[in-house]
């Protein structure tokens, strides 16, 4: 079995900062770190080579300072990766991006047929979960979304099972390879990687592919030009200038603040009053 | 949270050239909502949605109308129905056995079909698991922009091109998005960020059949099986009316009892801030904010929770919010409308007991 795992580089969010002033984002200094969603990903596919075998193709795009991202996967267990790089691609929003990373994998594939491919859920950056049903959408893949847990897989006849978390239930899917799996956060844990393995993933060649190496003709669907979507502003939320009233109470006494609150509520507020009463009884 | 609106914007006057839309993005129009449904029950946001594709329609001047694809029967007309009372003028149908359970296939087909027959200007999906894996198909497959996770939609009047804005970079800023030369513009909205409409079941309005030509062994998906959640233990704070919710403040995982006993006396829901949830003292359903549930319930009670932006874009809609926090300089009460300053492990005893009593002579009284 091949399967391509992508991955991102994001900004560490826990430590994103706004500018107060210009309202922008303030990236100086933050950690860019592996999306960690995709990191669920990876994992679902090395458990699939630890129980089928096969080659598994990491492939991120992105900066050149990405290539930690990709180092990472390698360090993991991944076999082969692949950064995809070009100024062209800078600006691209969904549309764009899964346009160029479908690109990259049909590139992929004609070097070694692809049975799987995996995305994370969403990215903590732009956070959309579009780039999944993009790329398995222009490749023509089966798409699986927020899958639980990936079951039984038969090589053989083309065959997958998986759990997929839909609304109110768990649907129990079965389809053929090959397809485009994104997984929920949570359904394994991420094995630890050895001081050995990091040597040898700092050590493993990586791909570089630009527009041309990923046999991107066409410029005007990449990067900002292929891009549908336009960000006309950015601002900062309107503060709230209500402050909370704060209650008090002459003692100072628990009950006695709970009871002024009590009140508070029942009196300002008596459809909420009203509907509490009735909830209880 | 359509009351947090943008900042003012900047006064200096931009005089935008008035942009003449291309004949070919002009042939689209009208505004559509996606009837999500499972299970055979409509998904609330695809009300909140028809509410507020009711006012987009209006500002444009055109039509609002639902998109139904489902099992042929009664069950589908009764959906198109329940959208005519939501606000739609029309509804587009599409009846076929494939439909009858979601998978991607068929319904991305379905509603491509009816987009490239029908040509609507603006298509509005909930953000639930299955309406951003169908908005993200269809959206490629239109080669068209789609906006994620909105929390507030605008008609730009100077080009009657939809303005989408999200929250970015977990709520500290927001973004208006615009997909000025593609049709149709394409945008996701969380569950419980519009407003729910009232129904107006004299309305009434046509339905529009379309067919789907796709037998079952043109898709390779097969369902298996469907294994309903367990209702019981299952926690439903989007549509809670009362939430008391419990963050770090509280220390220790045995103090969170507390939190389950007020709730017990309210009828209320549980919720938590990601901390919490991480050092596994409640399940991940139970999270509130930016990374897990939007709420807006008539009561919400924050206790030992700071505030933060990340939690407050998933709560601050809520009508009343009584926090309880030991630090009068905590956020928290910069935007609650009651705050109470002082120990949670004494403060919330005393409530839930002031509530009990208060609501046992109410009983009594009848
Ligand atoms: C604040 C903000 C808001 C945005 N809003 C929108 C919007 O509403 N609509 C829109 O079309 N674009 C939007 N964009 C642009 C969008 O973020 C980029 O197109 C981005 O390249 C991919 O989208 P994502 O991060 O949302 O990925 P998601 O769709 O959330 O990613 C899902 C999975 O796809 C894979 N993946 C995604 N990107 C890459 C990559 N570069 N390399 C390898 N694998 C990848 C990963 O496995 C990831 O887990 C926004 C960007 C920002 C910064
Ligand atoms: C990408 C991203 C996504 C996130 N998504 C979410 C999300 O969805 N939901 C979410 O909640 N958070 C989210 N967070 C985390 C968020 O930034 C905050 O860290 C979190 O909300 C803080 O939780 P808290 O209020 O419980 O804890 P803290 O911030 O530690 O606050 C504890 C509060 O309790 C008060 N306190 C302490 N002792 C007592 C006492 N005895 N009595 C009363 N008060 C007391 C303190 O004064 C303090 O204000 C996210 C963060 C990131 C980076």
């Amino acid at each position: 079995m091949h399967t391509v795992v992508c991955i991102k580089q994001v900004p560490d969010s826990a430590q994103i900062r706004v500018h107060p002033v210009t309202n922008t984002i303030m990236r100086q200094g933050v950690p860019a770190i592996v999306n960690p969603y995709d990191l669920y990903a990876l994992e679902e596919a090395l458990r699939l080579k630890d129980r089928y075998g096969g080659r598994i193709t990491v492939l991120c795009m992105g900066p050149p300072q990405a290539e930690a991202a990709l180092r990472k996967a390698l360090s993991f267990g991944a076999d082969d990766a692949i950064l995809l790089t070009d100024r062209a691609f800078a600006g691209a929003d969904t549309l764009a991006t899964s346009y160029a990373l479908a690109a990259a994998i049909a590139r992929i594939r004609e070097d070694m047929p692809v049975d799987l491919v995996f995305a994370g859920k969403q990215t903590i950056d732009g956070d959309t979960a579009q780039v999944g049903p993009g790329i398995a959408t222009r490749l023509g893949l089966q798409l699986l979304t927020y899958v639980s847990a990936v079951g039984e897989v038969d090589p053989e006849n083309r065959r997958i099972i998986v759990q997929r978390r839909a609304e109110g239930g768990v649907q129990v899917l079965e389809t053929a390879l090959p397809c485009l799996i994104t997984v929920l956060e949570g359904l394994n844990e991420m094995r630890f990687a050895t001081m050995a393995d990091m040597f040898r993933a700092a050590r493993h060649p990586l791909t570089v592919w630009d527009r041309e190496a990923a046999g991107i003709e066409d410029i005007t669907k990449i990067g900002l030009k292929g891009s549908p979507t336009v960000v006309s502003k950015v601002f900062a939320p309107r503060p709230r200038t209500t402050r909370a009233e704060l209650i008090e109470a002459q003692s100072g006494q628990p009950n006695d603040l709970a009871d002024t609150l009590l009140a508070k509520l029942f009196t300002k507020h008596p459809q909420l009053g009203r509907q509490i009463v009735r909830r209880s009884s | 949270m359509n009351d947090n609106t943008a900042a003012p914007p900047d006064k200096k006057p931009v005089r935008r050239r008035k942009l003449e839309l291309d004949p070919r993005l002009a042939a689209y129009t009208g505004v559509w909502v996606f009837v999500e449904h499972e299970r055979g029950l409509v998904h609330p946001v695809s009300r909140e949605l028809l509410g507020e594709g009711r006012k987009l329609a209006d500002i444009l001047g055109v039509e609002l109308a639902g998109v139904v694809l489902a099992a042929p029967g009664d069950v589908a007309r009764g959906f198109c129905d329940e959208a005519i009372s939501y606000g739609a003028d029309l509804c587009y149908l599409v009846e076929d056995p494939v439909l009858a359970e979601y998978r991607n296939q068929p319904y991305t087909a379905g509603m491509t079909g009816l987009v490239n027959a029908y040509q609507p200007e603006i298509l509005l999906l909930g953000a639930t698991t299955l309406g951003r894996d169908l908005a993200g198909s269809v959206a490629t497959t239109l080669r068209t922009g789609l906006t994620a996770d909105c929390t507030e939609l605008n008609i730009d009047l100077e080009n009657r091109s939809l303005a989408a804005t999200r929250p970015t970079f977990g709520g500290s800023l927001l973004c208006t998005i615009v997909t000025r030369n593609y049709r149709p513009q394409m945008a996701t909205v969380r569950p419980r960020v519009m407003a729910m409409p009232e129904p107006d079941t004299t309305r009434t309005g046509r339905i529009v059949e379309h067919s789907l030509g796709l037998v079952e062994s043109d898709i390779a998906t097969k369902l298996l099986e469907f294994i309903p959640d367990d209702r019981r233990d299952k926690a439903n704070l989007p549509f809670a009316d009362i939430i008391v919710a419990g963050g770090r403040g509280l220390k220790r995982p045995e103090n969170f009892q507390m939190i389950w006993d007020l709730a017990k006396v309210l009828g209320a829901e549980v919720g938590a801030t990601r901390p919490v949830v991480q050092a596994g003292w409640v399940s991940a359903d139970r999270q509130v904010g930016q990374s897990g549930k939007t709420v807006r319930p008539n009561l919400y009670i924050a206790v030992g929770i700071s505030g933060a932006i990340q939690h407050r874009v998933g709560m601050e809609a809520s009508d009343v919010i009584v926090a309880v926090n030991e630090d009068p300089n905590a956020p928290i009460f910069d935007f609650a409308t009651y705050g109470i300053v002082g120990n949670a492990i004494q403060i919330v005893p005393a409530l839930t007991n002031a509530f009990r009593q208060h609501l046992t002579t109410a009983r009594l009284a009848g």
